[in-house]
């Protein structure tokens, strides 16, 4: 059954037919054999319904509650602890701007500000075009490349108020988007939660392998012709002796 | 002088790092074929003997959290991953998974070998999408070569190798809460003891490790105990990232010795960024108290920065410049730990609600001398009177940036506002202004 928001109006189609509802219980057996209990499973089924419906509602989460033979409640308990579960209807690329201290102070706080002017947008709104919710993000791992965007999950990295606006206008006009450290273009926010669900969308070999920050260290070393110790050759460790102590 | 090893990272610079054939062509996969030849307890006792300590944060012996396994408990055994990577400033095993997630892979065959477990799971923070595609392609290629499964390498051996996506949250990065998530509940933690090797997942046996503890394995079983020792210090042995970000030349990865200096690491970053100094930095991470100029040639090793007043944590070291404002950089970090905090215990759920309440006043330059000692009076009733590391951990930017820089907070109500200009600390801060908004 599909509940309308009062703040976020939006028609929701029945989703769960009869023949979703089949397919996906196929989809759900694969996970749930992954794991030694069945309860496990619970997060991926959580990320595959919202890989169905681009959210996670009641609907949904009674579909994991009967896969797993447990409550609603239950269910319910899980799915409202974890931030990545959306529980209203969002856009089709969810841009998260890491507001942490880091990236804040590198200019993450400004970015958000200019797209929330540019989109006309309050966190955790979507435009009107259905294509772009804005909200903002903790530290996601990338603090070497601050500040950071997240698109449904992939890597902006090093943004600035202009490229962010270039990058949501780009989302909005459906332009091809390509993430820094990430697939050759960006993929749903639907699509996104199924890899999540653990369902491979074959596209492991695109993308850098890393880039810039992630070389610095290792170029400093090329360059000076530093490398790890020769195991057949040990150096004496700088505290433990004279000979070290270069 | 203390250089840098690359060893985890010496084959990022292939295109193909990240594939089997990549990382095979550098060697890979040739400890697991030495370590299947081993007896399970001598590999045990080779990582005991190396001295690898945790790279998560807590810095335990890692051989001798795999020692503490009962021997007579019938109950299968699992080895966790924790991949979750969520402590601010943290962002070191991201890269590496990225780069080359076959090395963990290795890691992962080796370590379960060792402890006798045919299960384990990596459970990495679901925000990384492309980190679990490659994790998982990597997964599935091992497979294919035999070096995961059943029978791996033909040893009669068999493991099973699950890639789990976390669904956000940072308390599921400490251990037990993970071990609750995996199970399919809330991420809590859980009481200690009993320990996770005691009664973990499906209270079995379980071990826990960072994602760079295992992937430093494979080097420890191909070069031997002494290799790896003869890099660090006695107490601190062996390499692991060093993770630059914030007002430096170069942010990035620096794989080193522990023991090495920030000094040492700016020297090679190419110092704060031009026309400015250091002000302040975290030696690893948020949860770690804050260090200033005063700290430079202090050693980057577990002793030497507890002896210093901080920890070694993960090394993640987010460096601020004379133009950050250090109650807006604390403030963010708290509202930070309010909103990760899992509400199991008081002093935490409260603590950091009320700590926000009160940064935000001084912030905005409306606060008294009286907020700076209500703030060190809620870290009283967090440091060690919370449930888990999260609590105590919010402290630390709290307690150190009032030891280090109490003037500042004071300043803030003197002035009746924050005293610094924000546009001045981002990274187009000093770039000449090119267009509309000057901000390519
Ligand atoms: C709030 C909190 C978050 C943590 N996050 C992580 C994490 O993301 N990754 C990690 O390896 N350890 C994390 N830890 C530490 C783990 O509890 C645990 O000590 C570690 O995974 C053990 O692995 P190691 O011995 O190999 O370091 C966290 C601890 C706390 C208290
Ligand atoms: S300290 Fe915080 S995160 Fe840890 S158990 Fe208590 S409320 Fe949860
Ligand atoms: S603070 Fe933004 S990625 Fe770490």
């Amino acid at each position: 059954m599909s509940e309308s928001n009062e703040n976020n109006p939006v028609e929701i189609p029945e989703v769960f037919t009869d023949e979703v509802v089949a397919r996906l219980e196929q989809d759900a057996k694969e996970i749930v054999s992954r794991y030694p209990k069945p309860r496990s499973a619970l997060l991926p089924l959580l990320h595959l319904v919202q890989s169905e419906e681009g959210h996670v509602s009641a609907e949904g989460m009674r579909f994991c509650a009967d896969q797993l033979g447990i409550t609603l409640a239950e269910v319910k308990a899980v799915a409202t602890f974890y931030t990545m579960y959306r529980r209203d209807p969002g856009g089709d690329y969810q841009v998260g701007v890491c507001t942490n201290t880091l990236c804040a102070v590198m200019g993450g706080d400004e970015i958000f500000s200019a797209l929330k002017e540019h989109l006309d947008l309050a966190n955790g709104e979507t435009t009107g075009d259905g294509k772009v919710t804005l909200e903002h993000v903790e530290c996601n791992a990338a603090c070497d490349f601050a500040p950071v965007v997240m698109v449904n999950w992939e890597f902006f990295d090093n943004q600035t108020p202009a490229t962010a606006k270039q990058l949501v206008d780009d989302l909005r006009l459906g332009a091809d988007v390509a993430p820094t450290r990430g697939p050759a273009s960006l993929c749903t926010w639907k699509q996104a939660s199924r890899v999540l669900a653990g369902f491979d969308d074959g596209r492991a070999g695109e993308g850098v392998q890393a880039a810039g920050p992630s070389l610095a260290g290792l170029r400093i070393a090329d360059r000076n012709g530093w490398t790890a110790p020769d195991p057949n050759n040990l150096p004496t460790r700088p505290d433990q002796g004279e000979e070290g102590a270069k | 002088m203390t250089t840098l090893t690359p060893i985890l990272s010496r084959n990022w610079d292939r295109p193909d790092s990240f594939t089997i054939d990549g990382y095979r062509a550098t060697g890979g996969y040739e400890a697991l074929r030495r370590a299947l030849t081993m007896d399970p307890d001598s590999i045990v006792d080779l990582v005991k003997q190396s001295g690898l300590r945790g790279r998560g944060g807590a810095g335990f012996p890692t051989g001798m959290k795999w020692g503490f396994l009962p021997k007579d408990n019938p109950n299968p055994r699992y080895l966790v991953v924790n991949a979750d990577e969520s402590e601010p400033g943290t962002c070191k095993d991201i890269p590496l998974m990225l780069a080359n997630p076959h090395v963990l892979v290795e890691g992962v065959a080796i370590a379960a070998y060792a402890i006798r477990s045919q299960q384990a799971f990596i459970y990495v923070r679901g925000e990384v999408v492309h980190v679990v595609r490659r994790l998982r392609q990597a997964v599935a290629d091992a497979y294919e070569a035999g070096l995961l499964g059943k029978d791996v390498l033909g040893s009669g051996f068999d493991l099973d190798v699950v890639v789990h996506s976390g669904a956000g949250a940072y308390i599921c990065g400490e251990e037990t809460a993970l071990l609750d998530s995996l199970e399919g509940y809330r991420g809590q933690p859980r009481l200690k003891p009993p320990f996770p090797a005691v009664a973990g997942l499906y209270a079995s046996p379980t071990v826990v490790n960072n994602v760079e503890s295992i992937a430093s394995v494979p080097g420890i079983v191909a070069n031997g105990a002494e290799w790896f020792t003869s890099m660090g210090t006695e107490k601190s042995a062996g390499f692991g990232f060093f993770s630059l970000s914030g007002h430096v030349t170069n942010p990035g990865q620096y794989e080193a010795p522990l023991g090495i200096t920030l000094r040492e690491l700016l020297d090679m970053a190419g110092g704060i960024r031009e026309g400015h100094r250091l002000k302040f930095w975290t030696p690893g991470g948020s949860s770690t108290p804050i260090f200033t100029e005063e700290h430079l040639d202090t050693p980057l090793d577990f002793e030497s920065v507890g002896a210093a007043g901080s920890m070694l944590g993960t090394r993640a070291l987010q460096i601020f410049d004379e133009t950050t404002c250090v109650v807006r950089a604390v403030g963010r970090w708290i509202a930070f730990y309010a909103h990760e905090s899992c509400g199991k215990c008081t002093p935490c759920r409260e603590g950091n609600f009320w700590m926000v309440q009160v940064l935000d006043r001084l912030e905005r330059g409306e606060g008294t001398e009286a907020d700076i000692d209500k703030l060190l009076q809620i870290c009283d009733n967090l440091l060690g009177r919370s449930f888990c590391a999260l609590g105590d951990g919010a402290t630390s930017p709290v307690m150190s940036s009032i030891k280090h820089f109490r003037q500042e907070y004071v300043d803030h109500f003197e002035k009746g506002g924050c005293p610094f200009d924000h546009s001045r600390s981002t990274l187009w801060a000093d770039r000449p202004t090119t267009e509309e908004g000057g901000n390519r």
